[in-house]
């Protein structure tokens, strides 16, 4: 190879000047046989006790079961190794598959479309800012603090960049947004778009009313529908019927490994009217050369390889794999499992929050809650989590962590995998913490 | 050898099969949802099919029978660095404490997790000459408008606002304009010279005092190494603003020269490309984001730090951009890209890097046989080769060749990128390809310019046996039909 190119060194093919040459040894992980990177690596796994623990722990990341089905599928070399579609006529399988996840998207949420995935929920949300700011003109976002922490950071970050303004609406006594604030917000200042998440981060069902809808048309806003929690569009109302046109969300529920946060899979679902405006790959339907029926990614004139910095989004990689995963765990559980599953999630949810209020907690809110509820502790949750941990329960987060207010308040998830001797361990813990504390 | 099984019935959708009911017993069956909600809170219907295990699995076994990957067959797609992906990396990030450990787990019952990320992050820092890595872009591009970030707050911290321009040149990949556009700044296109470089005499002309950050990739897009990096580097530093390195190209120097080095302050890495992460078909990225000492502080959070013998992940970093996602990063592939950093160490990288350097400039030579190479000197890691002289003589196309190439059991170059090169072809080998392999593609395109000065036709119509022809793009675009629906009852 080397005569064939004219050189007679592999060095000569990568010299470099002087300057840049390595002047000291590199500080990287040490090679080895792969026997025994495994065993290593192994190791270094047992070191995350977490996943031993009895855990309640939710906040836009939920343990579901996943059928081995889906890593059979979608491990197969042909999908995990491919690059991005861009050549049609060898790629109309993972083609095929993204339309069946745009499907899916679109139907669960009652829009009219939706994209071929974005980096996550939060991502989602901004991207989602982004589509009503280019739509109005206007630099102010309106979101509900109910909404995730975390979306609502990485929204402020991305907003930065752009010189936009976000404001937040305040949450109501029963734990859901302030609709009357919403409102009175609405008409002081001229918003692109205003957000809310149902359920919310404290797992309420929190829709726009009718009153908020009317505000919204009458001053032009996009509203946004933020979904963490994916399942809930099994049961819940779709966000279409309570007025979203964009509806931001999170489908790592839908057979995606927790795998300590990432990689998820975000999903924006728009109306027709945004369909120019919807970041990332789309998939659409087409004919080929002899009148077939054939898939390809379309409205590229959107995306940043052909417009540049006219572009609206520089999104490029994106989810593909884990829309993938997603697709086959809903092709997989079907309407009927689907159903079953969001009910069960409620239903031991229901047991749950019956448990810790039997045990002392209060529940702070009145709203009917999907599968995660707050409990007051009546002191700092984070002794309270603490003290559960040592026992070998991750009883929930710490919502004092972000809501000073809601400091003796913990959010639990319990799902179709939480069962009633979890729950018990929980109850029975949570009360002899309590107790012990009211002795002192 | 056709590229797959030249089966061209079309496959139903899921939503086409299955009957109501037919559910397959993963949970139990659970209460009315009206027991627990108002009527008004829940949905009327779920239009979803019910469908058997077997069903779902032969339908997407069928799918990815039609779906080309790295495994199927050689993949030059120039830029994308489709190299082998290693099956043990997946199986490591398929170990339960790995892949079922939830993100809110507190630090010291996440240690391994941490610590993955944490030899990760200064494993890629020594390796590229940064000071620190954040872990946390889910993709390239996430890092780009992180790091734009960084640079923006930086900039506003020293009261110098008025910086508002970024310098790209006219190889650059499409992501570094479109991210600076998603942070207000306005983009100057630098054109190449005539040997495909960007010039340092250039750059001193655009630079200014409204600078903010020059982003280059180097080797650039043509697979050319930039000599005069660090006149460049000095000019815009001189000038007050910052250097990017846009790593997708890093697989050409990583073990062998470093960034840091080069006078860059800011750099990500696709570790889907040059660190065997398999791309899953467009994801999910991973996109570690690298900076120099002055810029740490900047970084998004939450950052891993060391503790004596603990790891935590540290969000009180009162000048940093905030996060740019929902978690901590799509630690999954942290795992694989660890995995493939001890399967070869610094000298195992270093020889990567050469090896894929060979087998680009293996290829560079025997393509220039047959076909325009318009830079036709040592390459790095890809090349470009123009199809211009044989459009003028015979009609046929880059897209010509990318498509009779499918026919051939090959995936297709990257074509018409760089925009600089006329029916550009980019193609990039990797040093996992034997030579056996380059040798076949070099044959196969060596048929494919013959038959296009004896029989275009057969090129025009190309492909052939894949499952459908040639696709109607324009159509896909002006009547879009992004979704399947139910037919009305």
């Amino acid at each position: 190879m080397l005569d064939a190119i004219g050189v007679e060194s592999p060095d000569a093919l990568l010299a470099v000047p002087d300057a840049l040459k390595l002047r000291e040894p590199l500080d990287v992980v040490p090679a080895l046989p792969e026997y025994q990177i495994r065993r290593r690596l192994e190791g270094v796994a047992k070191r995350n006790g977490g996943v031993d623990a009895i855990s309640f722990l939710g906040g836009g990341a939920y343990r579901h079961y996943a059928p081995p089905a889906i890593s059979a599928l979608a491990m197969r070399g042909e999908f995990l190794t491919a690059y991005t579609p861009y050549q049609a006529e060898v790629s109309q399988g993972y083609l095929q598959a993204i339309y069946e996840w745009q499907t899916y998207i679109s139907l669960l949420t009652g829009m009219d479309l939706a994209d071929a995935s974005v980096y996550d929920g939060a991502t989602a949300l901004a991207e989602s800012a982004i589509m009503a700011i280019n739509a109005t003109g206007r630099q102010r976002f309106l979101v509900s603090r109910a909404v995730h922490p975390n979306y609502r950071a990485v929204l402020t970050t991305y907003c930065d960049g752009l010189d936009v303004a976000v404001d937040e609406i305040p949450i109501a006594k029963n734990g859901t947004t302030d609709l009357a604030a919403l409102a009175e917000a609405l008409s002081s200042h001229e918003y692109a778009g205003v957000a809310l998440q149902s359920p919310n981060f404290f797992g309420n069902v929190d829709t726009f009313d009718a009153a908020a809808r009317d505000a919204i048309s009458k001053h032009g806003v996009v509203p946004i529908a933020v979904v963490a929690e994916a399942l809930s569009l099994a049961a819940l109302a779709a966000p279409a019927s309570w007025g979203a046109k964009i509806v931001a969300g999170e489908a790592q529920s839908f057979g995606v490994p927790l795998a300590y946060g990432g990689p998820y899979v975000g999903f924006i679902a728009t109306v027709e009217e945004h369909i120019r405006r919807i970041p990332g790959r789309l998939v659409g339907k087409t004919v080929d050369n002899a009148g077939r029926a054939a898939y390809v990614l379309t409205l590229q004139a959107r995306e940043q390889h052909i417009r540049r910095e006219r572009a609206l989004s520089n999104i490029c990689t994106n989810q593909a794999h884990c829309a993938l995963i997603a697709t086959i765990y809903l092709a997989l559980v079907g309407k009927t499992g689907l159903r079953d599953i969001a009910a069960l999630n409620v239903e031991r949810s229901r047991e749950l929050a019956t448990a810790v209020a039997n045990a002392g907690a209060r529940l702070p809110f009145s709203a009917p809650f999907f599968n995660e509820v707050v409990a007051d502790v009546g002191r700092p949750a984070a002794e309270v989590l603490g003290e559960l941990q040592k026992r070998g329960i991750l009883g929930g987060l710490d919502l004092g962590r972000w809501y000073p207010e809601y400091a003796n308040c913990m959010l639990m998830a319990a799902t179709e995998l939480t069962t009633t001797r979890e729950i018990d361990a929980l109850a029975s813990n949570l009360k002899e913490s309590m107790r012990a504390r009211a002795v002192v | 050898m056709p590229a797959q099984s030249s089966d061209r019935t079309l496959s139903p959708l899921i939503f086409e099969m299955g009957q109501d009911g037919r559910a397959n017993a993963y949970v139990e069956r659970g209460k009315p949802l009206e027991s627990f909600f108002p009527k008004d809170a829940l949905r009327d219907d779920l239009p979803l099919p019910d469908n058997t295990e077997l069903d779902v699995v032969r339908h997407y076994t069928r799918l990815s029978q039609r779906t080309f990957g790295i495994d199927m067959g050689f993949y030059p797609l120039g830029s994308c660095t489709m190299k082998y992906n290693p099956k043990i990396n997946d199986a490591l990030a398929g170990l339960r404490e790995f892949a079922e450990l939830h993100p809110f787990v507190p630090d010291e019952l996440a240690q391994g997790a941490l610590q993955v990320m944490y030899e990760l992050e200064r494993s890629l820092s020594s390796l590229f000459g940064m000071e620190a890595f954040s872990l946390n872009p889910a993709a390239g591009a996430q890092a780009e408008l992180a790091a734009l970030l960084v640079s923006k707050k930086y900039f506003r911290d020293r009261g110098e606002t008025r910086r508002n321009k970024v310098i790209v040149p006219d190889t650059a990949h499409g992501t570094n304009p479109a991210s600076a556009a998603m942070c207000g700044y306005s983009v100057i296109s630098l054109r190449s010279d005539a040997r495909g470089r960007v010039d340092p005499a250039e750059i001193r002309r655009v630079v200014g005092a409204d600078t903010a950050v020059c982003m280059m990739t180097n080797p650039n897009t043509l697979g050319l190494f930039e000599e005069r990096i660090h006149e460049i580097a000095d000019a815009v530093h001189e000038a007050g603003g910052l250097m990017y390195y846009d790593g997708a190209n890093a697989n050409a120097l990583m073990g062998n020269a470093r960034p840091g080095d080069m006078g860059f302050d800011l750099m990500h890495l696709n570790t889907h490309k040059t660190f065997t992460i398999p791309h899953g078909g467009g994801g999910a990225g991973h996109g570690p984001l690298g900076v120099a000492k002055h810029l740490v502080e900047y970084l998004p959070v939450p950052y891993v730090v060391r503790d004596g013998d603990w790891f935590r992940l540290d969000f009180d970093r009162p000048k940093s951009i905030g996060p740019v996602r929902s978690f901590w990063s799509n630690f999954a592939h942290a795992v694989r890209a660890l995995a493939y950093l001890y399967a070869n160490g610094a000298e195992g990288l270093a020889r990567v890097s050469q090896y894929a350097v060979l087998n680009a400039n293996y290829l560079r030579v025997k393509v220039a046989e047959f076909l325009e190479t318009p830079y036709a000197e040592i390459c790095r890691h890809e090349f470009v080769a123009s199809a211009q002289p044989l459009k003028k003589e015979t009609g046929v196309r880059a897209l010509d060749i990318a498509k009779a190439l499918l026919d051939r059991g090959f995936m297709a170059p990257t074509v018409y990128f760089p925009l600089i090169v006329p029916e550009c072809l980019m193609i990039e080998p990797t040093e996992t390809e034997s030579k056996e392999t380059l040798d076949e593609f070099v044959e196969a395109l060596r048929e494919i310019v013959a038959a296009a000065k004896s029989n275009p036709q057969e090129l025009f119509e190309a492909p052939v046996t894949t499952v459908v022809g040639r696709v109607d793009e324009t159509r896909a675009a002006r009547q879009p039909d992004l979704r399947w629906r139910p037919k009305p009852a």
